[in-house]
């Protein structure tokens, strides 16, 4: 069996802080296959864009990797130096980040930052280059790239301009792509467009994908796996069909149950009471047992693992939560 | 943004207008213009005759119009210490100090500049607390202390550089410029460290605080994402979105430049405009003191409009509109 492009092992980031070590990333494994689509779920807060950043190995200190293994392709990554990183970067692993209008910077043409970007990961001269960027711009959909390639970021739009970071997220051809909710800051109108070019372009190229995204539309009808976060921790990790159809953890059901048409954003759920526990107050045992319905003195004591697949539940696991 | 011009524009008369005032009523009634022009054997009639000729009898909105009039065309009459052109006076001093104000300008960015990028990126660490430390320092030494520090350190002790004067000056034109010879050069060297000090640390201290803000936007992490090496992400992405306040801030302080020289050339005994001034100020040396006073906050309204106006050339929701017209579409 080959390698997984993404292999997660146990990875835990921590904050230490004056108060206290915070745990944002507790004990998460997952792993992505080539061409294939992760999507990760879960409320604001629980730990989503700190794995990413982990993988990419862009954690602010005084953020740290205090446990676990990162391997891309077979080799450890989270080992590297930062100039070995800077060659996966970008190289190996592309990033897509929320919000477009941000990501650029603004005082420099969108053509100087795709150059720059292709010129640190190829060989290619100059001009080489140019066309490789003009040919990027034409790939992801933006009209007239010979007079646009030279214009600044704020002459596009919100979604020319995710347009333009998903061209410098695929600059190197990278192994990965970590796409942190790339469309939930634009318009709703091109969201859909935004979702569907990410898709064919990574499907096109065999590109592992982590999209991470509050929609569970856009997971329903974009990945071929899940992944539930909860409070740092997984929930659930499934084939799509499996968790939306049938969801084994409480708060993946709670999650569906309220997701009539599957466009909704999470944010907005009001089914299951209560609030995702703080990093300093997760409780002990199911992070999520004082919101569960199911919850029993096991919840309350042990904290459920799931493996590589299944629900981080004790009624799950093993029929009872006594 | 015509109407923002013009609006400017009269602020800016109107400032100059209320200075001129202020110099004007110096001129006028600190001394007796007329007892400082006439030597001791002059008659009674001799002063009365005088004080006609200079319009002295007019009435003061008169002589307050008169004396805008003449400013305005650089007139500023006759020294009453060695019977010069005042303009001819000042025209003299004025590239020495202008080498003084530029070079420490220089001096200012290139080494205020670079200290912000340290302190912001390694905040925290020891050499940034021990470079933030001495920009306390920095900001409250005042200018004359450094003055003689340096003059002590540099000039009395390791005798390396002079301490006082312009050294050799060529003249081009009726410019004459010290930084043409090597003297020239060497004279230059110490005032103008002393005259940048505090606007180092102010340089310093903007930088840090824009890169601060700028290290933590999306940009500067996609760029990192995108692979791009850490040194190239803080000198050239975030240092290039933190040189507009700098620019701002660099325009503006040249006003004050100028005025702090005055402390700077009386150490240095540098022969430029605030020499002079100090010197007037010796001999009561009125018209020569009226005129400085003009000119610095000339130079300093001048200044501040020019930077007001860039402002609003490059106001961000003017950029906007300018998006709008190049018709960009989801
Ligand atoms: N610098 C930091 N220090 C301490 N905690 C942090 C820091 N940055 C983020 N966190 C916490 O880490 C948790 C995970 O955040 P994040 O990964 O951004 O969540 P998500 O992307 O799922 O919305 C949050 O609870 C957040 O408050
Ligand atoms: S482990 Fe217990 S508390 Fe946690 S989700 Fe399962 S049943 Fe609920
Ligand atoms: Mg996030």
């Amino acid at each position: 069996m080959t390698d997984p492009v993404l292999d997660v092992r146990g990875l835990r980031v921590e904050f230490p802080t004056r108060r206290g070590v915070l745990t944002a990333v507790d004990d998460i494994s997952l792993t992505i296959g080539r061409g294939e689509i992760l999507g990760v779920v879960g409320e604001s807060g629980a730990g989503k864009s700190m794995t990413g950043m982990a993988i990419l190995g862009l954690l602010e200190p005084p953020g740290r990797i205090a446990a676990g293994e990162i391997r891309l392709s077979g080799t450890r990554i989270d080992t590297l130096t930062e100039s070995e990183m800077q060659k996966v970067r970008g190289r190996r692993i592309g990033a897509i980040f929320q919000d477009p209008l941000t990501s650029l910077n603004p005082l420099f043409r969108v053509g100087d930052q795709l150059v720059e970007t292709i010129r640190l990961h190829t060989d290619l001269s100059k001009s080489a280059a140019r066309a490789r960027a003009l040919e990027l711009m034409r790939e992801v959909g933006i009209p007239a790239v010979e007079e646009r390639i030279d214009n600044y970021p704020h002459q596009f739009s919100g979604g020319m301009r995710q347009r333009i970071v998903i061209a410098l997220a695929l600059c190197a051809e990278p192994e990965l792509i970590i796409a942190d909710e790339p469309t939930t800051a634009l318009d709703v109108s091109i969201q859909a467009q935004i979702t569907a070019l990410l898709k064919r372009l990574c499907r096109e190229r065999g590109t592992a994908v982590m999209l991470v995204t509050h929609d569970m539309g856009v997971i329903a009808e974009t990945a071929d796996r899940v992944a539930v976060m909860y409070a740092g921790r997984l929930a659930e990790l499934g084939a799509v069909e499996d968790v939306v159809r049938r969801p084994r953890h409480p708060y993946t059901e709670g999650l569906m149950g309220s997701i009539p048409s599957l466009r909704k954003d999470m944010d907005e759920l009001q089914m299951i009471p209560g609030a995702m526990p703080r990093l300093n107050s997760i409780p002990q045992g199911c992070a999520f047992n004082p919101r569960c319905a199911h919850a029993g003195p096991r919840c309350r004591r042990d904290t459920p693992r799931l493996e590589t697949t299944g629900a981080a539940c004790w009624l799950a696991l093993t029929g009872e939560t006594a | 943004m015509l109407a923002f011009l013009i609006k400017r524009t009269a602020n800016a008369a109107f400032v100059m207008l209320a200075v001129a005032l202020l110099a004007f009523v110096i001129f006028r009634f600190f001394g007796d213009p007329v007892e400082m022009m006439v030597n001791e054997q002059a008659t009674q009639a001799d002063r009365a005759e005088l004080r006609e000729r200079l319009g002295l009898n007019d009435s003061f909105v008169t002589q307050y119009t008169r004396f805008v009039t003449n400013a305005a065309q650089g007139d500023f009459g006759i020294s009453y210490r060695n019977q010069q052109d005042v303009m001819v006076l000042i025209g003299e001093r004025f590239p020495a100090t202008f080498e003084l104000v530029l070079v420490a300008t220089v001096i200012s960015l290139v080494v205020g500049i670079p200290l912000g990028v340290i302190t912001a990126v390694h905040r925290n660490s020891r050499l940034a607390n021990a470079l933030q430390l001495g920009s306390i320092v920095g900001v409250s030494l005042p200018s004359f202390v450094v003055g003689i520090l340096l003059i002590l350190g540099f000039s009395v002790s390791l005798g390396w550089l002079p301490a006082f004067g312009r050294g050799e000056t060529v003249d081009i034109g009726w410019w004459s410029t010290g930084l043409l010879t090597p003297s020239g050069r060497a004279a230059l060297v110490l005032p103008a460290l002393s005259l940048s000090t505090f606007q180092i640390t102010l340089v310093m201290r903007l930088v840090r605080a824009e890169m601060l803000e700028t290290l933590r936007s999306d940009y500067v992490k996609f760029a990192r994402a995108r692979g791009v090496p850490k040194a190239r992400v803080h000198w050239v992405h975030a240092l290039r979105n933190c040189l507009m306040p700098v620019i701002t801030l660099t325009g503006m302080q040249i006003g004050n430049l100028i005025a702090f020289a005055l402390v700077t050339e009386t150490v240095f005994q540098w022969p430029g405009m605030g020499l002079l001034f100090i010197q007037a100020v010796t001999f009561v040396d009125i018209p020569v003191m009226a005129a400085y006073l003009m000119l610095v906050s000339f130079i300093f309204v001048l200044l501040n409009t020019l930077v007001d106006v860039t402002y609003a050339w490059v106001d961000p929701r003017l950029r906007d509109d300018a998006a709008k017209a190049g018709g960009a579409n989801g």
